[in-house]
């Protein structure tokens, strides 16, 4: 990933943001002037305990919701800005994303699972079943193309998960708690294959995590605490 | 594609039952259709430059033959006859089919639409007990030229006091249209009136052929004027509406029929509303997702309309296919419904209808659908 576009620099630039969500009459503050700086090709870690708004951070920068005030700026495009039906193109252009319950639709093989990004695209069939084959290749689940998600393991959909993310070749790859829901061996195996993307790839990566073991593996670790961020953990 | 199909298929009872449910309503309104095309189908197939005359009171009162003469002098009338209602039945009572006595070379006339051979004609020009036969009801009792067929009039009685008739069958019509009613049978009056012991002189009704459509109102007017103050008062109308009379005898065809399918397709609405908000709320999180992946809110409309429309026009396409089988045997009383089929125009309304089904059903979803933000989604999952 060149530094072209970048906002100072910086691939993610989140300058002053702040979300307040309203439940009743009630306003709850969930992140408080944040500023965040992410170079191109980068492998952050968000880490913070649960509630302190590492979800909500990874959505504004994701392009999934609206900061309250602040501005969220990606590759040099001020994306809090975008209407709804452009943050929509902007995501499928700009942005891989990877849960940490997969969310693979059921009804579809993994293959068509990872498809699904390049319908929004004006790749032709052909096309988009080399770039499938490609992604699928790249999680070393080929041989897994036509399963269905009921048929795989978590660790193999949580695989098929980042094949989707990376089949359009985003800008960035924002993973929430990818791990959260593996054991061991098959988290290790998730955090080497994102590990690989980033190293052999240049891909920035975001990743949520609860787990200590798992932010080992970034190059960098935040801390969220009570909506603010911070350079070390705090109780 | 695969995604719509996915999602359909997903709960696989449930999909099933409500495409069940859909396919019976269109096979109900295909049926009803077919009923109501017997029972006014007749109104459309209605000469629009025909008149038909009856007596004032009802149509069994009878009218003098010579009104013929004097119908035929009133300005706008190109040609009159006339025929009676003979109410035979052939063997059995539930043989009942519609059997006229008329003057033939007038009768074919005025009914352009009955094809009858020259060489039939002529037969029955020539044969005075003779009878001409529709299609239907000559294959339904396998009659053919040349036999003799009996039939018991529940009103008319011989001079020797038999209601039993005898004739012969000397020509089989067909129609020039498929909604030419074929299941009558035809018969010489002048043969019926020297027979008959009561009644003779007078007919049923008659029937009128104006010169120009646009006067027929008029022309109507006039014959009853003609006739006003005699002892046999007449009722002129076009012979559509009185086709229309006739099929009132047993009710509002058209309002029965709309009422009874505005309730079925009601409640096809609510089956088929639910079965895909239910599919639509269940996988709120994969909606999301999708939109996270940058699917517009255009696109999940679509997407959820899509679903909604393709089960409902399966269900329609199936219904109206099996409906169109089921009628296209024919008049299922055995006489009673000789118009009985699924009109072509209502197969194309019953397809319109299927798609309107699928987009009123899936409309309120599908904007949910649309509505639905991301990160709310997401954490629903």
């Amino acid at each position: 990933m060149s530094e072209q576009g970048t906002s100072n620099g910086a691939l993610v630039d989140v300058n002053g943001v702040e979300k307040v969500f309203h439940r009743g009459s009630e306003d709850i503050q969930v992140l408080r002037d944040l500023h965040l700086k992410v170079p191109a090709g980068e492998f952050l870690a968000l880490m913070g305990p649960s509630g302190s708004g590492k979800s909500t951070l990874l959505n504004l920068i994701g392009g999934l919701d609206h900061p309250t005030r602040g501005t969220v700026t990606i590759a040099g495009e001020r994306i809090d800005q975008l209407s709804d039906r452009r943050l929509a193109a902007w995501r499928a252009r700009h942005v891989g994303f990877v849960f940490q319950l997969y969310n693979l639709l059921p009804v579809l093989t993994a293959e068509r699972n990872v498809e699904l990004p390049l319908l929004l695209t004006h790749l032709s069939k052909s096309e988009r079943k080399k770039h499938v084959a490609t992604a699928l290749a790249a999680v070393g689940l080929s041989h897994r193309a036509q399963h269905y998600p009921r048929q795989l393991s978590g660790g193999e959909q949580q695989r098929v998960g980042i094949a989707r993310a990376i089949v359009t070749d985003p800008t960035l790859l924002l993973c929430d708690e990818p791990t959260g829901d593996l054991d061991r061996k098959a988290g290790d195996e998730v955090l080497s294959l994102l590990q690989a993307l980033n190293r052999e790839q240049g891909k920035t990566i975001i990743m949520v995590t609860h787990d200590p073991h798992a932010s080992a593996r970034a190059s960098r670790t935040v801390y969220l605490n009570k909506g603010q961020l911070t350079r070390e953990p705090r109780d | 594609m695969h995604l719509i199909w996915g999602n359909l298929l997903r709960k696989k009872t449930r999909t099933v039952l409500t495409l069940l449910s859909i396919i019976v309503a269109f096979v109900l309104f295909g049926f009803l259709s077919a009923i109501k095309q017997a029972l006014t189908g007749g109104v459309s197939l209605a000469g629009a430059n025909r008149l038909i005359v009856r007596h004032k009171i009802s149509i069994i009162q009878l009218l003098p033959v010579d009104y013929k003469r004097r119908m035929e002098k009133i300005p706008g009338v190109a040609a009159v006859t006339h025929q009676t209602w003979f109410g035979g039945i052939y063997q059995d009572p539930k043989n009942f089919f519609m059997q006229n006595p008329v003057i033939p070379d007038e009768f074919l006339d005025m009914h352009p639409e009955m094809l009858l051979p020259a060489e039939q004609k002529q037969a029955w020009l020539k044969t005075r007990t003779g009878a001409v036969v529709g299609r239907k009801t000559a294959d339904r009792f396998h009659w053919k030229v040349g036999d003799k067929v009996p039939i018991q009039s529940s009103i008319w009685s011989k001079k020797d006091g038999s209601f039993l008739w005898e004739f012969d069958v000397v020509g089989i019509y067909e129609g020039r249209d498929k909604n030419t009613d074929t299941t009558a049978m035809f018969f010489r009056y002048d043969f019926f009136d020297e027979a008959r012991r009561g009644g003779t002189g007078q007919v049923g009704w008659y029937t009128i052929r104006v010169n120009d459509t646009a006067q027929a109102a008029e022309v109507a007017k006039l014959v009853d004027a003609e006739f006003e103050n005699s002892s046999y008062e007449t009722k002129t109308e076009a012979e559509g509406a009185f086709v229309q009379a006739w099929a009132k005898q047993i009710g509002d065809i058209a309002l029965i029929t709309a009422s009874i399918l505005g309730a079925v397709f009601f409640t096809i609405l609510l089956v088929t509303g639910n079965t895909i908000s239910q599919s639509v709320r269940e996988r709120t999180g994969e909606l999301g997702v999708l939109k996270a992946i940058g699917f517009t809110n255009a696109q999940m409309l679509a997407l959820v309309l899509a679903e909604s429309c393709l089960l409902a026009v399966l269900g329609g396409m199936v219904g109206l296919g099996v409906a169109w089988l089921l009628t296209s045997r024919g008049d299922p009383t055995g006489g009673m419904l000789p118009l009985f089929f699924f009109p072509a125009h209502d197969v194309l309304t019953g397809a319109a209808f299927s798609l309107a089904l699928g987009l009123v059903t899936g409309l309120f979803p599908a904007l949910q659908a649309m509505r639905l933000r991301v990160a709310d989604s997401l954490r629903r999952i």
